[in-house]
C-alpha cells in the first residue's frame, strides 16, 4: 500500500477544530459530521417512506423540519431532499451506507466536505444571527431549518435549540468568508 | 416584496429569481402536427397584461422549489403562490 504523508485539516486549514468565545456566545467548527443528501426517486414515493422508516427508525421530517432518532439526524433542504447527518468516526463512508438501505428508491450523493459546518452556542445566537440572514429566528422552533444567505453566501441554517444553539453549513471553499462574517457579527453584536 | 411561499410561508422576494411567464411549463409535443409553429409561439410569443399575470419563481436561496406566483403587474400585489410541479401535473404532466 502506497504509504500516503496525508495530514488531515480542518474547514478553515487548521489542525484542530477552531472556537471563537464571545461573551454569551461560542463559535465552533464543526469537524465530527459526515454528511449526505438523499432524494427520494420519483415513482416509487411508498416504499421510499417505508424503506426510510426502516432504515433510521423515525419518519423524515416534512418542510422545514429536522429529525433526529439514533446516529442519524435528517434535515429537510426541499421537497422530497434531505440532508443526513450521522458521526465522522462511524460513518465516514456514510453515502454507501445509505445506499445499501436504500437501493433505487433514492439518490444518495456524498456531501461531507462540501460543506463547512460552524455551530453557534449560548444566548447570544439570535442577535448575532439576525445580523446576517432574513429568517424570523424568533419563530424558528428547535429541529427546523431553512436554506438561507448569510454574507452572499447559500447556507443551511439548523436550530437545535431555539435561542442557544444553531448550526449553520455553508459551502467549504467559502468557510473561511462564512467565518469571518460570523465572527464579525459576533463581535459587532455582543 | 413578500412571497407566500406554499410551504415555507412569507418570504423576502431576494430569495427568489424570477424566470418569466409561468406559460412556460406548456411545452409542446414537439412530435405533433404543427409543432413548427406551435414552437415559435411558445419561445417567442408573450402576453403582457396589465393586471393579473401568472409567472414562474424559483426559491433558489430556500428549498429550489419551482412556483407559479399570480401578481398583478398593476399594483405587484401577489393574489395566489401555487407549487409549479402542482400547476404542472393538474395540467396533466407527469412530472
Amino acid at each position: 500500500m502506497a504509504d500516503h504523508r496525508l495530514k488531515p485539516i480542518t474547514q478553515l486549514g487548521g489542525d484542530t477544530p477552531r472556537k471563537d468565545s464571545f461573551p454569551g456566545l461560542t463559535i465552533s467548527e464543526r469537524t465530527d459530521t459526515a454528511l449526505a443528501s438523499l432524494s427520494a426517486r420519483q415513482g416509487k414515493p411508498a416504499q421510499f417512506q417505508a424503506t426510510a422508516k426502516a432504515f433510521f427508525g423515525f419518519d423524515l421530517p416534512g418542510a422545514g423540519r429536522v429529525a433526529t432518532g439514533g446516529v442519524y439526524t435528517a434535515i429537510w433542504t426541499g421537497q422530497d431532499q434531505w440532508f443526513i447527518e450521522a458521526p465522522f468516526a462511524s460513518h465516514e463512508d456514510i453515502a454507501p451506507i445509505l445506499k445499501k438501505g436504500f437501493g433505487d428508491t433514492a439518490s444518495i450523493t456524498e456531501q461531507t466536505d462540501g460543506w463547512g459546518g460552524f455551530d453557534l452556542q449560548g444566548q447570544g445566537c439570535i442577535t448575532t444571527l439576525e445580523i446576517l440572514c432574513n429568517l424570523d429566528l424568533g419563530k424558528m422552533a428547535a429541529d427546523s431549518a431553512s436554506r438561507t444567505v448569510i454574507e452572499h453566501l447559500g447556507c443551511i441554517l439548523i436550530c437545535r435549540e431555539t435561542g442557544q444553539h444553531y448550526t449553520v453549513y455553508g459551502g467549504r471553499s467559502s468557510a473561511a468568508s462564512l467565518h469571518h462574517a460570523l465572527v464579525t457579527a459576533a463581535r459587532s453584536a455582543l | 416584496m413578500i412571497i407566500n411561499h406554499p410551504l415555507l410561508g412569507p418570504r423576502d422576494s431576494q430569495e427568489f429569481v424570477y424566470l418569466g411567464d409561468a406559460s412556460l411549463i406548456d411545452r409542446p409535443d414537439w412530435q405533433a402536427e404543427g409543432a413548427v409553429d406551435a414552437f415559435y409561439e411558445y419561445l417567442y410569443q408573450r402576453e403582457n397584461p396589465a393586471g393579473l399575470h401568472q409567472e414562474l419563481w424559483f426559491h433558489e436561496q430556500g428549498d429550489r422549489s419551482w412556483l407559479v406566483v399570480t401578481r398583478n403587474t398593476l399594483t405587484h400585489e401577489i393574489t395566489k403562490v401555487e407549487l409549479a410541479r402542482d400547476v404542472a401535473r393538474s395540467r396533466g404532466r407527469s412530472k
